[in-house]
């Protein structure tokens, strides 16, 4: 610990932050900036008062007192539940034909189901809380010793000591670190996702406070803005000893971030639980619903239409026959005492009466109606995602992650896919760069052969391949691993120090040097070896760090104001150790393309160091500068052709009065408080970053992921459109493009481009919106150009563009015509695009297609992107969690795709849709019979069957198969999901739960209900029904016919799914099982409970042959044209899961195992 | 890959790092799921599919089984001898029949001389029903008014909540039985001789043993019944408890169908073929005023229970289309067979991809 601490580094002088206070700093005090701490001291009398938030930060959704309330009414938000609330309250009148328990036992269960859901869900999450609540950290107790305090009892104003690798319990004010200079580094992946260390400066007042007992008179002041969700300002001045200090984002440490290479830190706590910026900054992600949960919707709707239709003429005549009855004072149905009636009954007032009866009928109807059908989809999703992150083949073993649906209500959106917009770094590609080559001074180093340029050669050769020699071919394409991570460059000339003999070993140093020196990154010095490892913002800036490092540039320490680096002397070829002077960093943004550093090196000289994109660079470059320019272009384009992420590097010479005078400016432009500082700042920063001078570019390889070629093909072959956004160039895009197959021989390739000669000329000439107008008549023309291809050519597409001219492209006016051209295409690559336009385009293609669309994405810079799609996969990687937190779907890696949507996402998608239609197929077979008996009961709304088997009929005799279906049901095994992509369009078309087919099973529902119905009736109807002559009254017709139903549901079940695992024989055989054993339990209870169903069964029933024979017949009848349908189409129009099926049929099961 | 080329860790020695990276990653914290054929969604499974030798056996199948069915239940309903009656309109004097309804609320005679011929053999026993016609039993209002509990138990005498307005009498005594159904209770009465001997008509055992036991009390007898200013129909013997009413009780079931019979009691007898039968009834139950059909009906019973060809013309019916199908599926079959494991079919899919 000893050994880490760093020697006395004065950051001071170079420090941003100025003493004259800003502009904010004058708000404090006033309205929003209100915040009142006093360090060290939160006991203090005038602290009670403020009354700030206690730090117990709360995820869940309910409170133990808000559970009840709050629970309830997101289930009665639902229209489905608002209207069984309704019914229920309903039965409690003299309207309900049945008794009001038999109504609302079932609801209630069913929202309790839901509800204990919920409740299992939110006490996972009070769980974690009451975790990190209870964590400890070391707060200031008295006496100049810290003690330990759950986080959940800091108070604001209390003292805190937190250690390395520790998260920041609150937001704090950092008082002092470790470091003599005040500084601490902070990683803030749970916060922005983003993995570099960030650097944090205490203010100099308080550095002295580095050891516990220097707490002891400490006392402070800190007046600060109010609570609020801005992660990236802060405004705030401390009062310590009569002085007063501005404070700034500078010395923020935010709750859930992570102290690194830093021993240890003293904070003052300013926001507490969730006042923290990062509580106030959570947002629940947008819900997201599936469209077949949207139908389904509509599908509610309409049985609501039905259901107000049959209960409208269900009153109607009821309210006639009514009326009938008692006509000039003579009674007609004298047996219903229509003269002395009730307001239900009553003739006289008819109307009034069929308006009650119409609720008795809607109560009485409700059956059709599935209540326990959200329910039960919701279990069955559960189950689903359960299922999804338990399969073994999307576990990625290196990374220890399974799959994970975050989400689960879209599981059956899974097998709807038509289009996949992908980001490529980190998710088609590993996004661990290597250094391969470089281009130094007009020569191109480095022996590498990438990937890309393998899968290109094995194009090529395949089909001469086995002519080839075996050990040649296998030595080629051997995988060569680098020994040291990021670094995979062979070239003799440059390694092991041999670079000095290089014709051009001046430049050779200067580019090595950049490399070491023009970067964010920061050291971590492994004490035991002297090793260094590096922290860097991105993959790209380690690898090369980490290619200076091998080449022997190694760089080993930063501080706030210089970098040093242990070279190689080329005079004397020994080890040296170099410090420049660190001035200034700018930064780079996607916008800019570039970052620069400005150092002065041992000598005195003020240097410019910059790399960036080329397109961006080559502009940048003086005109004694461009000596290597033409080779180095060529090289770039190789480069680019074999796959490779390009930079190139460039210098220049400062003079003292410039740089001077830029600093100025650019330390008033970075302290301006206005809207577009940044830009400003930007403008500033490009009056230095030209007249620059090339010293060459260098290639790292972003390596496929493995299986991703494969995947993209099977993927292809599944019908589904795969869109690439990067911000790679075009080249390096194509070419990738090629080695994952997305792009392939044979495939028409249109190119709409913006970076051409032409368009250089053009925006030169004119001015700037003239320009773009210009651009934009040319990009639409391309546009057109591409349209009448596609309309004469039948072969499959593939679109690229670029990010300037998709801007161009997807300006209003030119949008139509541009999506009904990409969409046309199979592959879309869209080059050097921004996290922006990502989003953008995933809007716009989800609103053009009306189908379903799906981001997949590793970065912070996806989160739009998979936000704005319907469905977002976040691929759980190196570049934080920031994706797959905001995913409804994380996997580990690419490939994964393949089994999640061609497997589980069409198993889902089948099970989902064939459920909703089972549970409306059986609720209106079932409502269709109480319906018709009506006709023979004078609409009055007496039920056929026992209330209780009414009531129970959803939950208990037909619901459990229908959850097996949704949970269980393969119409074929994985291996032949795999095997024959074209399936998945089932889902894509939406076939399975197509109108069409709701309609057919609705028809079969009413065809079912009829047999039911007249079968029972007509078999049972007036004449004995067994020997001992008695007759069929109500209660044995409606066992009778609920026999019927049950059976009928079942068997319905049992035929239209294709997969019996002992679990569908359990819950199809035991739902009618559970009937009859019920109908005798019940039926063996007292009278005053069974009601009508007592012994009904063993009574009159069981022993009665009628009852048994009525049974087959209703049966067969009821499913006949069900089989016969699916016989016939089984045969002559098959489906294409049928057809597979029928493939596999006849052969030996074993074999395929 | 080969085992020399997995990167080394930077820190230990080659050796070491060999041995470390063949260790699979600690087992103890692993995300990996455990394998079971459940979650792998592998369990063993039946999967059955519609082949042409699966559709045309399950026709077969349901061809043997229906039609012997079908037989048997025709056969059982032809041998049901049935006397059906109908006298609500003949047991009206023709001079009353302008008003049917005024004849039948008038007080006085209304015996009724009915002869019925049986034409063939009827063994015993020989039931007896009464089966009205248009006459909603099965109305709500109708089944709700009852009241089980007073029914089975004494003290239970005042529950007549649901039995209004045939619930008390005009001084406030309470009905038992009370309710519309009770109230209702059918009144017509027969009398059957045969050559001038009369043929005793059993009532006992009419209805459901349930019923008897269970939901009509020993000790509860009738009260105040029929007692009001309207009367609906039969009275009771206020003597012998509900248990042993079996008229009530069987009335009491309620038909599930506008049209339904009831038993009236059973001759225990057999009555051979050419017999007259002279019937003598009472014709007192109102059923005119809703234009309902009354009829008498003597049945015998088979295995399958009275008379009634819809069992047996429906499995026939379903038997013979099966075999249809079953026939047209083997022509289809033969005429027009599928090649079954020809990958070729999967090509109706125009290949998305295209290529």
């Amino acid at each position: 610990m000893t050994a880490a601490k760093r020697k006395k580094q004065s950051f001071s002088r170079i420090s941003n932050i100025s003493r004259q206070e800003s502009f904010e700093h004058s708000l404090i005090g006033g309205p929003g900036f209100s915040r009142l701490v006093f360090c060290n001291d939160p006991g203090r009398p005038e602290a009670v008062p403020l009354n700030y938030a206690s730090n117990y930060v709360r995820t869940t959704k309910y409170t133990a007192v808000t559970f009840l309330p709050r629970a309830l009414f997101e289930q009665f938000r639902r229209v489905a539940n608002m209207f069984f609330l309704f019914t229920a309250i309903l039965s409690f009148t003299p309207l309900s034909p049945t008794s009001p328990l038999s109504t609302v036992v079932p609801f209630a269960f069913v929202v309790g189901i839901t509800m204990v859901k919920e409740l299992v869900e939110d006490l996972r999450r009070k769980k974690q809380d009451i975790e990190v609540n209870n964590r400890l950290v070391k707060v200031y107790s008295s006496h100049g010793s810290f003690q330990y305090v759950k986080w959940m009892d800091l108070r604001v104003g209390d003292v805190v000591k937190v250690e390395k690798d520790e998260f920041f319990p609150a937001d704090l004010v950092l008082l002092s670190s470790s470091y003599e200079d005040p500084i601490c580094y902070v990683e803030t992946t749970n916060l922005d996702g983003e993995t570099n260390l960030k650097l944090k400066q205490a203010l100099q007042a308080t550095s002295y406070l580095n050891e516990d007992s220097a707490f002891k008179d400490f006392r402070g002041i800190i007046r600060c803005e109010d609570p609020n969700a801005n992660l990236y300002s802060f405004v705030g001045n401390l009062d310590v000893a009569g002085q007063r200090y501005p404070l700034t984002l500078n010395q923020l440490l935010l709750r859930d971030s992570k102290l690194k290479n830093t021993d240890y830190i003293y904070g003052v706590v300013i926001f507490t639980g969730h006042d923290t910026k990062v509580v106030q900054n959570s947002v629940t992600p947008p819900s997201k619903r599936s469209k077949i949960e949207k139908q389904t919707d509509k599908l509610v709707y309409l049985l609501f239409a039905v259901l107000v239709l049959m209960s409208f003429t269900g009153s109607l005549v009821f309210g006639i026959a009514t009326r009938e009855d008692l006509q000039h004072g003579r009674m007609k149905r004298w047996y219903l005492r229509p003269d002395e009636t009730t307001i239900y009954y009553n003739p006289k007032r008819a109307p009034i009466a069929a308006t009650l009866q119409f609720f008795t009928a809607l109560l009485l109807y409700s059956y059709l109606i599935p209540i326990s059908l959200y329910v039960s989809v919701e279990i069955v999703k559960v189950l689903q995602s359960f299922l999804i992150n338990k399969d073994l083949h999307m576990y990625y073993e290196e990374g220890d992650k399974p799959a994970h649906a975050r989400t689960s209500n879209l599981n059956e959106e899974l097998g709807q896919v038509d289009t996949i917009l992908s980001d490529k770094t980190g998710t088609l590609t590993c996004n661990s760069m290597d250094f391969v080559k470089c281009s130094i001074a007009g020569t191109s180093y480095g022996y590498g052969v990438t990937e890309v340029e393998r899968a290109l050669a094995r194009k090529k050769t395949s089909s001469l391949a086995q002519e080839k020699s075996d050990e040649d071919f296998h030595e080629f394409y051997m995988e060569t691993n680098p020994l040291v991570k990021g670094f995979n460059f062979k070239d003799e000339r440059i390694t092991n120090g041999r670079w000095v003999n290089e014709p051009y070993s001046d430049v050779i140093l200067k580019f090595f040097r950049l490399l070491a020196i023009c970067h964010t990154a920061i050291p971590d010095v492994n004490e035991e070896n002297g090793t260094v490892t590096y922290e860097a913002e991105s993959p790209d800036e380690a690898a090369f760090v980490v290619a200076a490092r091998e080449v022997g540039f190694e760089f080993c320490e930063r501080s706030q104001a210089s970098i040093s680096i242990n070279e190689l002397d080329p005079l004397t070829g020994k080890k040296v150790k170099r410090i420049f002077e660190l001035l200034k960093v700018i930064e780079f943004s996607s916008s800019r393309k570039r970052m620069s550093v400005i150092i002065r090196d041992e000598e005195g000289n003020l240097l410019l160091l910059c790399k960036g994109a080329d397109s961006i660079m080559f502009q940048r470059l003086a005109s004694n500068g461009r000596e290597f320019e033409e080779h180095t272009r060529l090289h770039i384009n190789e480069y680019a052709n074999a796959g490779l992420r390009t930079m190139v590097l460039a210098y220049r010479q400062l003079e003292e009065v410039e740089y001077q005078r830029f600093n100025e400016e650019f330390t008033k432009a970075k302290n301006m408080i206005i809207a577009d500082q940044e830009k400003i700042a930007e403008a500033v920063a490009e009056t230095i970053e030209k007249d620059l001078i090339l010293l060459g570019a260098t290639a790292v390889e972003d390596k496929l992921q493995i299986g991703v070629p494969e995947c993209i093909d099977k993927l292809a072959r599944a019908g589904i459109k795969i869109w690439v956004l990067t911000g790679d160039k075009m080249e390096t895009a194509i070419n990738i493009g090629f080695a994952c197959s997305l792009l392939r021989q044979g495939m028409k390739h249109i190119i709409i481009n913006s970076e051409t000669a032409e368009f250089d000329a053009l925006e030169k000439s004119l001015n700037e919106s003239a320009a773009s107008e210009a651009l934009k008549a040319n990009i639409f023309h391309q546009i057109e150009k591409a349209n009448d291809l596609l309309a004469s050519s039948n072969e499959s597409l593939s679109l690229i563009i670029d990010g300037k001219a998709l801007t161009y492209a997807l300006d209003i006016d030119v949008k139509d015509f541009f999506l009904e051209l990409a969409i046309s295409c199979s592959t879309v690559i869209c080059c050097r695009s921004t996290p922006k336009q990502k989003a953008l385009v995933t809007r716009l293609v989800k609103l053009k297609t009306r189908k379903t669309t799906l981001a997949i994405g590793d970065g912070a810079n996806d989160v739009g992107m998979l936000q704005e799609a319907d469905i977002g996969v976040g691929i759980s990687g190196f570049e934080g969690m920031q994706a797959v937190m905001s995913s409804d779907i994380a996997i580990g890696q690419f490939r994964y795709m393949e089994r999640l949507l061609l497997v589980h996402g069409h198993w889902c998608y089948r099970r989902i849709s064939l459920m909703i239609c089972y549970f409306f197929y059986k609720n209106i077979a079932f409502g269709f019979t109480l319906f018709f008996y009506q006709a023979y009961a004078s609409f009055s709304g007496q039920t056929v069957y026992n209330e209780w088997c009414l009531s129970l009929y959803n939950v208990l005799f037909t619901s459990l198969p229908a959850i097996a279906l949704g949970v269980f049901d393969q119409d074929i095994p994985a291996r032949l999901c795999l095997k024959f992509p074209v399936l998945y369009q089932q889902g894509v078309q939406n076939v399975l739960f197509s109108w069409f087919r709701i309609i057919g099973w609705a028809s079969n529902a009413i065809f079912s209900s009829i047999c039911i119905f007249l079968i029972c009736i007509l078999g049972l109807e007036d004449q004995a029904f067994r020997r001992g002559g008695e007759v069929v009254g109500l209660e044995i017709l409606g066992a009778t016919m609920y026999t019927c139903v049950v059976w009928v549901v079942n068997c319905q079940m049992a035929l239209s799914i294709n997969y019996f695992t002992y679990i569908q024989h359990l819950f199809i055989w035991g739902g009618i099982a559970l009937w009859y054993i019920f109908l005798l339990a019940f039926g063996a209870m007292d009278p005053s409970i069974s009601t009508t169903a007592f012994m009904v069964f063993i009574e009159a029933c069981a022993p009665s042959p009628s009852f048994w024979l009525i049974l087959p017949l209703v049966l067969f009848v009821a499913l006949l044209p069900y089989f016969t349908y699916t016989a016939i189409q089984m045969h002559f129009f098959p489906m294409s899961h049928q057809m597979i099926q029928l493939m596999y049929a006849q052969s030996d099961d074993t074999e395929f195992v | 890959m080969n085992s020399n080329n997995t990167p080394s860790s930077s820190a230990g020695g080659p050796g070491s790092a060999a041995a470390d990276s063949t260790a699979p990653p600690t087992t103890r914290n692993s995300k990996r799921p455990k394998y079971s054929r459940f979650t792998q969604q592998e369990l063993p499974a039946c999967k059955p599919i519609l082949t042409p030798k699966w559709v045309i056996s399950a026709f077969m199948l349901v061809t043997v089984i229906f039609i012997p069915i079908g037989v048997a239940s025709l056969f059982a309903s032809h041998d049901v001898v049935e006397i059906i009656d109908r006298y609500e309109t003949d047991c009206i004097p023709e001079d009353s029949r302008k008003d049917k309804i005024a004849y039948i609320q008038s007080s006085g005679d209304k015996t009724c001389n009915r002869i019925l011929n049986v034409t063939k053999h009827m063994k015993h026993p020989i039931y007896v029903y009464y089966q009205l016609d248009n006459y909603y039993q099965n109305h709500r209002r109708y089944v709700k008014s009852r009241s089980d509990q007073q029914l089975r138990d004494r003290d239970s005498e005042n529950d007549t909540s649901a039995c209004k307005p045939e619930d008390k009498t005009a001084n406030g005594s309470t009905i038992v039985p009370c309710g519309l159904i009770a109230w209702s209770l059918f009144n017509d009465s027969y009398s059957f001789s045969r050559n001038n001997q009369n043929l005793s008509v059993n009532k006992h055992g009419i209805s459901w043993k349930s019923d008897r036991d269970h939901k009509f009390g020993k000790d509860v007898f009738p009260k105040n019944f029929q007692s009001g200013g309207l009367i609906g129909g039969k009275h009771l013997n206020e003597s012998i408890p509900l248990s042993e009413q079996e008229d009530l009780i069987v009335w009491m079931r309620t038909a599930a169908l506008p049209t339904f019979r009831k038993l009236y009691g059973k001759i225990e007898v057999d009555l051979v073929a050419g017999d007259v039968i002279n019937v003598t009834l009472q014709n007192n139950y109102n059923t005119y005023s809703f234009n309902g059909k009354k009829k008498l009906v003597l049945s015998t019973t088979s295995w399958l229970g009275g008379k009634n060809d819809f069992l047996g013309i429906a499995y026939l019916t379903v038997g013979g289309l099966c075999f249809f199908l079953a026939m047209v599926f083997t022509i289809i079959y033969l005429v027009k067979p599928r090649r079954l494991g020809d990958p070729s079919y999967l090509s109706w899919n125009r290949n998305p991809g295209g290529h």
